[in-house]
């Protein structure tokens, strides 16, 4: 533990003064962001979706800011700093996500409109007639972010560490739990608008480290042949099909698209593209955010770039990588790099990055828990004022729920969850999808298809420790290695799809003799 | 009317170039390569991010295609 005593008195005072003095000048946008497109906060699509207004470069800027979130700054150049080519998933995940923006949710977008959905589960419990059905998305959809928000912590968490500020002890969780009163009080008071008008700030930030990142560091390295030079050769790319295994290529494969189908699916991705003011808006956006995506390419790349630093050998970031894990990387490869003002600048961009999708998260989460659980089950007459106000006290039970998560547990707890969360909310593509297309489905089958696609996601998680969703699938004497939320939504679909005419018959043949 | 009727098919295919980026970044063995490099950026890592332009570029001309079509 002394290595932990060692990194205490070494507070950065430059960085620290401009991370804090960006932070404040966000949370004041996130106050005044109430009186942007003035509308009765006390209205939960206003609150909850600013409106429904939003334009194509506004909605640009929050689903970009809402979608690239401070955990993935921090975890995807961390895989490809320890794992090497297999963490670069996340470039065709990226890619494939913006053709399935562009075919799936414009449709989804008009119909939630002309029937005034605000949710996920308003949608699914819509168009099949079942709340049964609604209370399983809305549930799965808050089980899955939950997580996810805690996961935005620790990304925040991971850089107030690196700024200096001592670690253990309670004094050390202080900037943290300010963080998050300050966001509580701005999504209170303003709603989705916060983020929207945040994410502005986050996403010039971003793209101003970033390129400054891939600028300055590999100039300092002498190219990018020199880092990919330090990258070890049986890492630099994925290990081909050997023997009876597809090995790293089918992980690699079904990892992109299993990610890919499940991103917009997330009730948080929901909220962006419903709070969208039109269908062609959202058609735009699945062109003009591939910005993003390139940025993210260029950010895991990071991950090479720490290595080639040699961060994990240099004994002054031995006290972060032993607190963080290679989570600490891309901090420390800004440390190493940059000047202690540059530092600021980049370390309140991934800090003030975590703050819009946490708050768009609990934003979304609420809105699930007074739409779906509490106006359905506990109280139905509830008249507008009181939705409002009910989500906003679940926006803030999530946000307390998260940080208390984040400060009492390992995280390893949420990174499990994390991943898990992944797993169960692709389940919810056979209800989303048939709800655009084939809204004959028989909502019992579709239940049923929910129930076995989450039943064998997780049994196949755990079967892995849960330190990996790639399942060894294997079929005929062939070991497939596959992302477990892609297999197992495969089964709900096959099972829903085959059920549901079973249970039809069924339930007309009982009608018919009941008639008699 | 018939050029008209030929028009409306040949839209209704529009967005299938869609698929065209699942087909190439779905199958690592296309792109599992260090040569040839671009800028000292093995194959792997730089055709992937060209890819995401190319993704882009996809999914704006079915927009710009669709639009017209709409006019």
């Amino acid at each position: 533990m002394s290595a932990l005593e060692g990194a205490s008195l070494n507070l950065d005072l430059t960085a620290t003064t401009i991370f804090v003095a960006l932070f404040l000048l966000v949370a004041w946008l996130g106050f005044v962001a109430a009186r942007w497109r003035k509308a009765d906060l006390n209205l939960l699509h206003e609150w909850g979706l600013g409106g429904r207004r939003f334009g194509t470069i506004v909605t640009w800027f929050l689903l970009g800011g809402d979608l690239y979130t401070a955990y993935t700054f921090i975890a995807v150049p961390a895989l490809v700093f320890g794992k090497g080519a297999m963490g670069f998933f996340a470039v065709p995940y990226t890619i494939l996500v913006y053709p399935i923006l562009y075919l799936v949710f414009p449709r989804f977008w008009i119909i939630a409109h002309e029937r005034g959905h605000l949710t996920a589960a308003d949608f699914v419990g819509d168009r099949f007639g079942s709340r049964l059905l609604a209370l399983a998305v809305a549930v799965t959809g808050i089980l899955a972010t939950m997580p996810y928000i805690a996961l935005q912590l620790v990304g925040m968490e991971v850089v107030i560490g690196a700024l200096g500020f001592p670690q253990g002890g309670l004094l050390s969780h202080a900037p943290l739990i300010i963080a998050l009163l300050i966001l509580a009080a701005f999504t209170r008071a303003s709603g989705l608008r916060a983020p929207a008008l945040i994410a502005i700030v986050k996403d010039l930030l971003i793209f101003i480290t970033v390129i400054a990142a891939v600028v300055v560091i590999p100039a300092k390295l002498g190219g990018f042949s020199a880092i990919f030079a330090a990258v070890p050769q049986e890492r630099l790319l994925l290990t081909p099909p050997g023997g009876e295994s597809l090995g790293a290529y089918s992980a690699y494969a079904t990892l992109a698209l299993g990610s890919a189908l499940a991103l917009f699916l997330y009730p948080h991705s929901m909220t962006g593209v419903l709070s969208s003011s039109s269908g062609n808006v959202i058609r735009r956006n699945a062109a003009l955010l591939s910005a993003y995506s390139f940025v993210l390419g260029l950010i895991a790349l990071l991950g090479y770039m720490a290595l080639a630093v040699g961060v994990d050998k240099d004994p002054a970031y031995a006290a972060g990588f032993g607190n963080f894990g290679p989570n600490f990387a891309v901090p420390a490869l800004f440390l190493a790099s940059f000047q202690s003002w540059f530092v600021g600048i980049a370390f309140a961009a991934i800090a003030i990055g975590a703050l819009v999708p946490a708050a768009i998260m609990s934003i979304a989460c609420a809105s699930l828990f007074t739409r779906n659980i509490y106006r359905e089950f506990v109280r139905p007459d509830c008249p507008k004022a009181e939705e409002a106000r009910i989500a906003k006290i679940a926006s803030l039970v999530v946000k307390l729920g998260a940080v208390v998560f984040v400060l009492t547990l390992p995280h390893v707890y949420a990174i499990e969850l994390q991943l898990l969360g992944g797993i169960w909310i692709i389940q919810l593509l056979p209800p989303v999808l048939l709800g655009l297309y084939a809204r004959s489905i028989n909502a019992a089958a579709l239940l049923v298809g929910w129930a076995a696609g989450i039943g064998t996601g997780t049994y196949m998680a755990a079967t892995q420790g849960l330190a990996s969703s790639i399942f060894p699938l294997a079929i005929f004497g062939v070991t497939i290695p596959g992302y477990a939320a892609l297999y197992s939504v495969l089964i709900n679909f096959l099972l829903a799809m085959c059920l549901s005419p079973i249970v039809d018959l069924l339930t007309r043949r009982s009608a018919t003799s009941a008639a008699r | 009317m018939t050029d008209k009727m030929q028009q409306r098919q040949w839209r209704r295919y529009v967005p299938r170039l869609l698929l065209i980026p699942f087909a190439v970044v779905l199958w690592p063995p296309l792109y599992n390569r260090i040569e040839p490099e671009f800028l000292g950026v093995p194959f792997f890592y730089w055709f992937q991010l060209a890819w995401i332009l190319v993704g882009a570029v996809c999914v704006w001309a079915v927009y710009a295609l669709e639009q017209r079509g709409k006019e």
